[in-house]
């Protein structure tokens, strides 16, 4: 076993998923099965060798500044305009702070 | 004019010859679209108010005698993971149903800008993940090549509309396989860029280091002006190449002889007889065309499809932390803010995104990065080497893009690993972020299409589109079966 049901809890809240209690049992097989074939992974050697953290091939030294220059933003109500619940120009969400 | 059989090309000379106007094209490549697309279920929907309003616009450059870019006219459909300012963009997933996004893709403002008319969004697996289609919150797409069988996935709505012909051409989205699979499963052309050669701005994202824009055709040469139009260096992403675009299509021009291709053994043990014989009538013809073959061996083959779900989930893990029922439309009802998030991803996410996002979760978490995260790093640094090496030796690389030809609907959804494990020809070229296409090689017995890929050295698409442009034009094995 790589994995237990409460394990899969665990890590569900970590997620921040809901699950029911079949889809913990469904998920705690599922990710058994999977992490097992994953130790494939320990018969390889990699000592020595660098983890590949920069796809981008070649990249020039600046390839990731651009010139630092004011672009006009969206704008407040564009950007809100997905909200799921929105009010006086921000998001709103359930009340967090209790007085 | 054939609206379900048009290429660019014959576009172009319509237009040019004035045949047709852009807005007479438009209107009958919606109406033949909307006919046929329940058929398929390629489509998620449509936007007709933006593709007549692009079309007129060609029209009105085009009776300007002004130049009207060079995909004027051109009808394509935009996989529903880019996004498109003002026209629904749901990822295939309920908790984006309603989202209407502010801005549009840099891809696709590219591809407006040279005169494309976008006839609507396409089907795909819920935030790309998946190689069925099968795990679209509204529905599967069916193969237009047999409708019981699945069209691959993630981007199975983009291949199936151009393998249908309701759309010219389309986009999709790549990160292990979602291009050229789902074009291998449904007869077309289908290319994954070299990593950073397209911008990823407004692409909602999967796997940030895996994450690829690719074009669907009907050719190679459509694929290829798609490819060029869309190139290039974004300040939007600070991942995009700053490397010149050349011309791809100045590159088809037929000359592969003596190029030297490598056969990966790796790739042909254990392949589906079928497939396998078709590969190989493929490459015979290869060698007919003058390109001199040779086997090579990638050995780090085989722990590809570990690092890559360990990779890939990790990534998707966080990149889907966003969906949380603050910004983005969805809300469940409850009392306190956790609650409300955990709710929220709970009711919105189907079985496949939980299944990565607690992969993902758990690779990542206290205790297991080292052992799974920063190992697959390494693993995924000896596959590019393995490339690396063999480009040393051979100009391409040649392989199945798929180990079987499209399955039936239903097959495998309730097996995850075994749907896994069948994107292993199409992940390693992902892992080392090179170019690599699927080109149509032939049919099964039944019917079913097969896919050749094609992979090259980073930055190398012109020799790709060359390779496939060259073996296509040589019969491609049309129709064998």
């Amino acid at each position: 076993m790589k994995i237990t049901e409460s394990e899969v809890r665990y890590v569900a809240d970590l997620a921040n998923l809901k699950l029911t209690d079949s889809e913990i049992a469904r998920l705690a097989k599922d990710l058994d099965e999977i992490l097992t074939h994953m130790d494939a992974l320990n018969e390889m050697d990699t000592s020595g060798v660098e983890p590949m953290a920069q796809v981008l091939y070649q990249s020039e030294e600046t390839a990731t500044l651009r010139a630092d220059e004011i672009i006009p933003p969206i704008g407040n109500e564009a950007a809100l305009a997905n909200a799921a619940v929105a009010g006086g120009g921000y998001y709103k969400v359930p009340k967090v702070i209790e007085r | 004019m054939n609206v379900g059989t048009l290429t660019v090309e014959q576009v172009q000379a319509g237009l040019a010859a004035r045949q047709f106007s852009a807005v007479e094209l438009a209107k009958a490549a919606l109406e033949f679209a909307q006919a046929e697309n329940p058929k398929t279920n390629a489509y998620l929907h449509f936007c007709p108010e933006r593709a007549l309003a692009a079309a007129e616009r060609v029209d009105k450059k085009l009776a300007a005698g002004e130049d009207a870019g060079a995909l004027a006219g051109v009808p394509i459909a935009i996989k529903d993971v880019i996004i498109t300012e003002g026209v629904r963009t749901t990822c295939g997933s309920r908790l984006l149903e309603k989202y209407i996004p502010p801005y549009n893709a840099t891809a696709v403002k590219r591809l407006e800008q040279a005169g494309a008319v976008i006839l609507g969004k396409t089907n795909c697996d819920e935030f790309a993940m998946g190689s069925s289609n099968e795990n679209s919150a509204f529905g599967p797409v069916r193969n237009p090549a047999a409708l019981d069988r699945v069209p691959g996935g993630s981007s199975g709505g983009s291949a199936a509309a151009v393998a249908q012909g309701t759309a010219l051409a389309a986009l999709g989205s790549d990160t292990g396989g979602s291009v050229r699979q789902p074009a291998s499963f449904c007869g077309v052309v289908g290319v994954t860029p070299t990593y950073g050669r397209v911008s990823r701005y407004g692409l909602v994202a999967f796997a940030s280091s895996l994450d690829h824009i690719g074009p669907f055709g009907r050719t190679v040469r459509d694929a290829a002006l798609l490819l060029e139009t869309m190139a290039g260096r974004d300040d939007c992403d600070s991942t995009s190449a700053f490397a010149p675009v050349p011309s791809y299509m100045a590159a088809l021009d037929g000359k592969v002889a003596g190029l030297k291709i490598g056969l990966p053994r790796e790739y042909f043990e254990g392949l589906a007889s079928e497939t396998g014989d078709r590969i190989q009538r493929g490459v015979e013809l290869l060698k007919k065309l003058g390109c001199e073959v040779r086997e090579i061996s990638l050995p780090a083959t085989k722990y590809a499809v570990p690092c890559y779900y360990i990779i890939a989930t990790a990534e998707a893990s966080s990149n889907l932390a966003r969906y949380d029922g603050v910004r983005y439309t969805s809300r469940a009802a409850e009392d306190t803010l956790a609650g409300m998030y955990r709710a929220t991803r709970g009711e919105g996410f189907g079985a496949e995104c939980k299944r990565r996002i607690m992969l993902g979760t758990y690779v990542l978490s206290h205790g297991y990065y080292d052992a799974y995260y920063l190992k697959a790093q390494k693993v995924r640094a000896l596959i590019a080497e393995d490339f690396h090496k063999a480009f040393s030796e051979v100009d391409a690389i040649v392989t199945p893009v798929a180990p079987s030809p499209a399955f039936k609907i239903g097959e495998k959804i309730d097996d995850p690993l075994e749907m896994y494990l069948s994107d292993i020809y199409t992940i390693t070229g992902s892992l080392a972020g090179i170019p690599c296409m699927s080109v149509p090689c032939g049919k099964t017995s039944e019917g079913l299409p097969v896919g050749m890929q094609i992979l090259t050295r980073h930055f190398d698409e012109t020799g790709m589109f060359r390779l496939g442009e060259a073996f296509e034009k040589a019969g491609g094995l049309a129709g064998s079966n």
